[in-house]
């Protein structure tokens, strides 16, 4: 369960440098509108490429509840082990 | 801290655009010449702005139903439909439209944005699922705040996208919803509806699509899209708003679903709102009628909506991708959008200064509405004045193409 959100906190982190348009250092504790200065579409968009990246869905009330990179990585292992 | 305080920065975006030149939230007009022209600020200015696509708030038919109703029936109806807001007129309204589009049912609305919140909230429930554009109207966004029901959002105008989303949910037992834009507002683009459609027919889902700004503008006899392109028969629900070519306010759905009729005890922004006032219900009646009597309308709304694309298209810009009556032109700028927008006004020009983070793909857009009541000249002065303000702000339109998507 653990190395699982782990590996996605690390797919996620190396998704959202791609997509970041000045570099910063991203940890799992990391505030995804707080520190990294996304507003909510730009969380929406980036949450469309998670989705694609590990075939899931992530409805947006559950992005509605999200606050840490860290939060983000349990949502979608919770959502793939009811897949 | 008081309790606007989470508003901070907010009201410092609003300040810097504001003091930049007049506020473009704020804009007042002294009086109405005609459905494309107004007084602002002393000055006779040309309206580019207004969504009237038909040009019918002026239409003396429909101010004689008007006023004729105003006299008859009174001011305001002082009630919610399910309580003692229901005129004959309402439910006339409610026949002509479900008349117009060849449907079994229609609910009239006080306003398209309590349409759409109204309808989509009220469709899906708890255990359904709602599949939204991402570019969709805020009133559609807020119907997915409200609904319990979980939201998916798929890539704008992305029938395959929607495709390998519903994939994904295949085995969920809910329904399914799924809800697009005949004409988008902000760029004025349209959606790929046969292939939405087709998706739609494979994945076993219901359609809804807003109609809002192809009602009257779209379609051989102006239904919109759906008919523009021969699938109505795909689409389960169609949404509109009489505040644009119908030149007044209120919104409707029509739908030949079975029993829709409940939705009219279950879906609350229509239940605990009071109805349209009579004179509008009224004005909208005639305003349907001269849609349908008068295609030439649309005819020269069409002709209009091409002038303008191409003439601003030739200068440099750059535009949506469709011809329809929203010419949206897009800067590399917000600062530069701002100082246009301002110098066009003072030309006697107005039409909408649209930023993020409402526009697609953060883009810096004047967005302009064309309307069949602008006459040729009217369209080419505004090319001409678009022309004018490039010069003097030392723009030249085909250097500051932004990459388009
Ligand atoms: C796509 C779309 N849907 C719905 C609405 C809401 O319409 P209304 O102005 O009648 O509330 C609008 C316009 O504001 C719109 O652009």
């Amino acid at each position: 369960m653990t190395t699982d959100v782990n590996d996605i906190v690390e797919t996620i982190i190396a998704a959202l440098v791609k997509t970041l348009p000045t570099p910063v250092t991203v940890t799992t504790e990391t505030s995804i509108t707080r520190d990294l200065g996304l507003d909510s579409l730009a969380v929406m968009d980036f949450v469309m490429v998670l989705e694609d990246q590990f075939d899931v869905s992530i409805p947006m009330e559950r992005i509605a509840e999200v606050e840490t990179i860290g939060d983000l990585a349990r949502t979608i292992s919770e959502l793939r082990g009811h897949a | 801290m008081t309790i606007l305080a989470k508003y901070t920065k907010l009201r410092e975006h609003y300040h810097r655009i504001a003091g930049a030149g007049r506020d473009p939230f704020t804009v007042k007009f002294d009086a109405m010449l005609s459905p494309t022209e107004g007084m602002l600020n002393g000055r006779r200015t040309i309206l580019l702005g207004t969504n009237n696509y038909l040009g019918l708030t002026f239409d003396q038919s429909c101010i004689d139903k008007g006023v004729e109703a105003l006299k008859s029936f009174g001011t305001g109806t002082t009630g919610s439909r399910i309580a003692n807001g229901s005129y004959d007129g309402h439910a006339a309204l409610e026949r002509e439209l479900a008349a117009f589009y060849g449907r079994e049912s229609c609910m009239v609305f006080t306003t398209g944005y309590q349409a759409n919140l109204g309808i989509i909230s009220t469709l899906v429930g708890k255990d359904d699922l709602l599949f939204l554009d991402s570019d969709s109207h805020a009133s559609i966004y807020d119907a997915a705040k409200m609904t319990p029901a979980q939201v998916i959002r798929f890539r704008h105008n992305d029938p395959e996208d929607l495709n390998k989303r519903l994939r994904r949910v295949a085995d969920h037992p809910g329904n399914k919803l799924v809800v697009v834009e005949g004409i988008y507002s902000m760029l004025g683009d349209v959606a790929p509806l046969k292939e939405f459609a087709q998706v739609k027919r494979e994945n076993g889902v219901y359609l809804l699509v807003d109609e809002a700004h192809s009602m009257g503008v779209l379609g051989e006899t102006g239904r919109g899209l759906a008919q523009e392109v021969g699938v109505e028969d795909d689409v389960d629900f169609i949404v509109g708003t009489f505040s644009k070519s119908l030149g007044a306010v209120g919104g409707f759905c029509v739908s030949d679903l079975p029993d829709f009729d409940v939705m009219r005890v279950a879906c609350r922004p229509y239940m605990f709102t009071a109805s349209l006032p009579p004179s509008v219900i009224a004005t909208c009646l005639r305003s349907l009628e001269r849609l349908q009597e008068e295609p030439g309308l649309r005819h020269k709304l069409m002709a209009n909506s091409k002038r303008l694309y191409d003439g601003l298209r030739n200068l440099g810009f750059q535009v949506g991708p469709d011809v329809n009556p929203i010419v949206a032109v897009s800067l590399p700028s917000i600062e530069l959008a701002i100082t246009f927008w301002n110098r066009l006004l003072e030309e006697g020009l107005y039409l909408n200064l649209a930023l993020p983070p409402a526009t697609p793909n953060s883009q810096s857009l004047l967005r302009t509405s064309v309307s069949a009541a602008h006459t040729t000249k009217q369209i080419d002065t505004a090319i001409e004045l678009f022309a004018k303000v490039a010069r003097q702000l030392g723009v030249q339109p085909a250097l500051v193409q932004t990459a388009a998507e």
